[in-house]
């Protein structure tokens, strides 16, 4: 009782900094549609960026990773222009040729990272890592505390972006009828472009998360696939409430088989959950749409 | 028969003839380490061509296939030490029979969901694999080849051959669909799914269809690779990087005709070998996701829609 007890308490921690991870993938694949399968491959790629930051002058990785974001923000832009000037303007097949173009990236960031920094484990030195916090019976990884608690207020800041501010309405809005934003006289592609700048930039701290709770090596995005996948499509797509339920959900999931049946088990979770969902209520939790 | 059908299987009993008169007089074996990994990729790339390409169905499931192929065949020769044939049957009837679970369970969803669903039920079943202690777990299997059949000198020269038939097959399927209505189906279905079905194109069953043959041969193109190997673990026989490849390979090539995915598994095949032995694997991968990326955004018709496009431009002149 006090394992399983040990294990909600941890999911729920871990399910956040799910959340963190994948929310940038909620924006970009859930509200934009693009078919991200490089939205892993991005995020160890910032974990990277993190881990250099920390290694070569010192910087605290949560600092490293916002030091890093605007430098992302322009990447995610780039990224959008290149996929929509050859992909979505053209039209037809863009799905299959644009997950194909995705994996490629995603491929080449990660044979990238294993020709700079090598395929050992990379990890970050701070303060909080490698502390516990003790409730009773109960000790709880400092790291996954920080990593909870930066999580939640990401996903707050982006939740109240979207649904609050201007810019964060439009691109709901494109998300719901692009048409009917491009006859209000709005450019839709400058707000997905704008969107997918967003979705990208949010990697800055998630990378940073990522490289917290644990080592990283360059081929880790394929984990994470399954995992930020999970998650979206699990909060139906585009539902930022929905992304958080869904990543605690396979956070509990996650440490519950991982503290019942062992660690080889892990990498399944995410995956099994993910099939289970696509075929029995593939609208999500909170669809956006049937 | 007609002539092209003449030409075809007289091409493809040379191309037999010449793979069986190499196997006697090369002696040396490393071109045959070499040219097995390529005559794999054929059948593997031809294999998914016939639901990825035809269809237009986005399979990230070859190395499940794959690996099942080479589990299904360890599990065989440990448990009952079925000769190399008896392993490659089985593995294409279990190939099958994945391929028709894997259709029943994913083939409803569409675009980047189907995708998605194949990587999972890949990293589901090498889980599983992972977790079976008979098959070695995820400290792999060692296996040790029994002795060589006549007229072969060495086993890989044998398994060259076996793999050269597995082209033959897999080349006169996807002709075969091509040609007949089910190709015509999958291509109306991928063209638009809604308007196909709504003119009485059985799209569901024929997406089936598609998955189960693909399935069946990439798992039988997997099976002899246990023995290639000698060695088998999960994390290298369930690679993603199978996935990738072959649908680089076909992508490259071009999937509209089924000469396409035979060019790109050639080309990228000779050319991972050639990096592989000069300079480095990781290169290798870099190349890969290089070239398929510049592919898929340039030559978006693949190779054989490059020389298309020449051919017709010719033409109005």
């Amino acid at each position: 009782m006090d394992l399983l007890l040990d294990a909600v308490v941890t999911g729920v921690l871990l399910g956040c900094f799910y959340a963190a991870v994948s929310i940038g993938l909620s924006v970009s694949f859930g509200l934009l549609d693009v078919p991200h399968v490089a939205h892993p491959a991005f995020l160890v790629l910032a974990s990277y960026g993190v881990y250099f930051l920390n290694d070569s002058y010192d910087i605290d990785p949560l600092l490293a990773g916002l030091l890093i974001t605007p430098l992302l923000f322009v990447f995610g832009l780039v990224a959008y222009r290149l996929y929509y000037e050859t992909f979505e303007r053209r039209g037809s097949d863009a799905g299959v040729r644009g997950i194909a173009f995705f994996f490629g990236v995603a491929f080449i960031i990660e044979v990238l990272l294993i020709l700079h920094f090598g395929v050992d484990q990379r990890s970050v030195t701070a303060s909080y890592i490698g502390k516990s916090w003790r409730f009773g019976d109960m000790r709880i990884p400092l790291r996954l505390m920080v990593a909870f608690a930066v999580a939640a207020v990401l996903t707050l800041l982006l939740s109240v972006y979207l649904s609050r501010t201007f810019m964060g309405r439009a691109i709901r809005a494109v998300a719901q009828d692009e048409e009917a934003v491009r006859l209000m006289g709005a450019n839709p592609v400058r707000i997905k472009q704008w969107a997918f700048g967003i979705a990208t930039a949010v990697l800055g701290i998630a990378g940073a998360l990522l490289i917290i709770v644990a080592p990283v090596e360059p081929t880790l995005d394929r984990a994470y696939i399954g995992r930020t996948f999970c998650v979206v499509v699990m909060a139906g797509l585009g539902s930022m409430t929905g992304t958080l339920i869904a990543a605690i959900i396979l956070g509990v999931s996650e440490t519950i088989v991982l503290t019942t049946f062992g660690a080889s088990w892990a990498p399944a979770i995410s995956f099994a959950l993910l099939l289970g969902i696509l075929a029995v209520r593939p609208q999500g939790l909170l669809g956006r749409r049937s | 028969m007609k002539r092209s059908a003449i030409a075809f299987w007289g091409s493809a009993a040379l191309f037999l003839a010449f793979m069986l008169l190499t196997t006697q007089l090369i002696t040396n074996e490393y071109p045959f380490f070499a040219g097995y990994v390529i005559l794999q990729f054929i059948v593997l790339s031809v294999a998914w061509s016939i639901l990825g390409g035809y269809a237009g169905y986005v399979n990230f499931g070859t190395s499940a296939f794959f690996g099942v192929g080479v589990y299904t065949a360890i599990l065989l020769f440990k448990a009952a030490d079925a000769p190399l044939f008896v392993q490659i049957a089985a593995a294409a009837v279990v190939g099958a029979l994945l391929g028709f679970a894997v259709g029943l369970l994913t083939l409803r969803m569409q675009g980047i969901f189907f995708s998605i669903a194949t990587i999972a039920l890949t990293i589901v079943i090498e889980t599983t694999v992972t977790n079976w202690r008979f098959l070695g777990g995820a400290a792999g299997i060692q296996i040790q080849r029994p002795p060589v059949m006549a007229p072969f000198h060495s086993y890989v020269q044998m398994l060259v051959f076996v793999q050269a038939l597995l082209v033959v097959i897999a080349v006169a399927i996807a002709r075969y669909i091509q040609n007949s209505w089910i190709g015509r189906g999958l291509q109306a279905l991928r063209d638009d799914e809604l308007a196909a079905e709504c003119t009485g194109v059985p799209t569901l069953r024929l997406k089936m269809v598609a998955c189960v043959i693909s399935g069946a041969l990439m798992c039988a193109a997997g099976a002899p690779a246990a023995m290639y190997l000698q060695y088998a673990d999960p994390a290298s026989a369930f690679n993603l990087n199978y996935s990738v490849s072959v649908l680089a390979m076909a992508l490259i090539g071009g999937t509209a005709h089924w000469i396409g995915p035979v060019i790109g598994a050639i080309l990228l095949g000779v050319t991972q070998q050639l990096l592989a032995v000069t300079i480095s694997s990781e290169v290798n991968v870099l190349v890969l996701g290089v070239m398929l990326v510049l592919f898929v955004v340039a030559a978006p018709e693949g190779i054989i829609g490059l020389f298309r496009k020449r051919r017709r431009a010719e033409g109005k002149t």
